[in-house]
């Protein structure tokens, strides 16, 4: 009744939607970075929508089933194994008591999602089942899984199902350069006008310093417009006075090196935010790797809510479509 | 005698020795068991320790101590 950790992978951790409703008293969401490649997968298997389910990173666990299940593997282009017989990814699939999953060298992306009949029974936290591994809570004991650990599967099973499929057209690439949309503000006033278009230019590239808390980035350096700093704000003209910081939002701290703050990030502080990653990009954020390159494309607040009721229209879609 | 190249599992920042100040984990001319460690690399502030996959002799580093590297990428040449 449970899944069985032999070898953890680089970072894996259990998710779900995420922790919400605390973001006020400083409690980041945490949950999937790559939103999509998780409902996905719950659809596949035919969970509940918000089971709980794991996320790689780079690294791929091994997994031993310890009773019949139904499992998905969505995310990252990554080779998947059952008793090193390949399995298809974006397909439910049946596995028998006893068999191990493991993954091969990833092709592209960054972070492969495992999704199991009833999603992962972890206790919930502040309604949520995903780990915060900065403050070691949520999850599976509040950290990154380790070799030995046991996951019970949970009862969150609706109608789990072998050979459920996403159409090819559905599975996201994930190309070296990826294109995230960026709504501009809420400080943008305060870099250059030729630096804001030298950021919105650049091709910035994923440096080593990339993970759930944040990805920095290298590629140009910006310039601040010469000011006399408000009451609060510090020296440092990359400081405004402090504010809340949203999910995605863009800062660069000293001029070089911008951070795309994601779902584990701190929730406010004092550094200007140039602008906001829109929220169904950070899927395609979550799964570039250090190396990779991202363009920020602006868009206007029209613009951005477009984009993300396009995409949340395509995952109903692709979910009704898995249900039926 | 045939040569071999260990590459890197995942990408970020290659080091060829455990800490600034300790000795490197592997010289060239040295001999290496399947399974040795024979250098880092850091990504998300963790480091994985890169595993010679063959047994051999070290010919070459294919990259340099802090070099970044990326997935797939060849990192160090054996003569096995």
């Amino acid at each position: 009744m449970s899944v069985i950790v032999r070898d953890p992978g680089l970072e894996t951790t259990v998710q779900d939607t995420g922790r919400l409703g605390y973001y006020s008293i400083g409690f980041p969401p945490s949950g999937a970075l790559d939103s999509f490649a998780y409902h996905v997968g719950n659809a596949l298997v035919g969970n509940e929508p918000g089971a709980a389910g794991l996320e790689a990173v780079y690294l791929g666990p091994t997994l031993e089933f310890t009773q019949d299940t139904v499992i998905a593997v969505t995310g990252a282009d990554i080779p998947a194994f059952v008793d090193d017989a390949e399995i298809p990814t974006w397909e439910s699939v049946a596995v028998p008591a006893g068999s191990v999953l493991s993954f091969g060298q990833l092709r592209a992306g960054a972070r492969p999602y495992v999704a199991v009949a009833g999603g992962i029974d972890v206790p919930l936290y502040y309604g949520s089942r995903s780990t915060y591994t900065l403050v070691g809570i949520g999850g599976f004991q509040g950290r990154a899984l380790r070799a030995g650990d046991e996951l019970p599967f949970g009862s969150l099973a609706r109608d789990p199902r072998a050979g459920r499929r996403v159409d090819d057209a559905d599975i996201p690439s994930h190309p070296s350069t990826a294109e995230v949309h960026l709504l501009v503000g809420l400080h943008s006033y305060r870099l250059t006008e030729d630096s804001l278009a030298r950021f919105t230019d650049t091709e910035w590239k994923v440096t080593p310093d990339a993970n759930r808390v944040g990805y920095r980035f290298r590629g140009a350096e910006l310039e601040f417009v010469p000011r006399e700093q408000p009451f609060g704000a510090g020296s440092d003209p990359a400081n405004v006075t402090d504010c809340g910081y949203p999910v995605g939002s863009v800062q660069v701290p000293g001029g070089v090196e911008p951070i795309v703050l994601l779902q584990d990030a701190v929730t406010g502080g004092g550094y200007a935010t140039l602008g906001t990653v829109v929220s169904v990009d950070r899927d395609r954020l979550a799964q570039t790797k250090t190396g990779d390159r991202t363009r920020f494309v602006p868009v206007d607040l029209d613009g951005a809510l477009e984009v993300r009721r396009d995409r949340l229209a395509a995952l109903d879609r692709i979910r009704s479509a898995l249900a039926s | 005698m045939a040569s071999h190249k260990i590459t890197s599992r995942t990408p970020g920042v290659f080091y060829h020795r455990p800490s600034p100040d300790a000795d490197p984990y592997v010289t060239t001319g040295a001999s290496v068991a399947e399974g040795d460690t024979v250098g880092l690399v850091e990504v998300m502030k963790t480091f994985h320790e890169v595993k010679a996959d063959a047994a051999g002799t070290v010919s070459a580093f294919l990259v340099e101590n802090e070099d970044e590297v990326t997935i797939g990428q060849d990192l160090v040449e054996l003569e096995t």
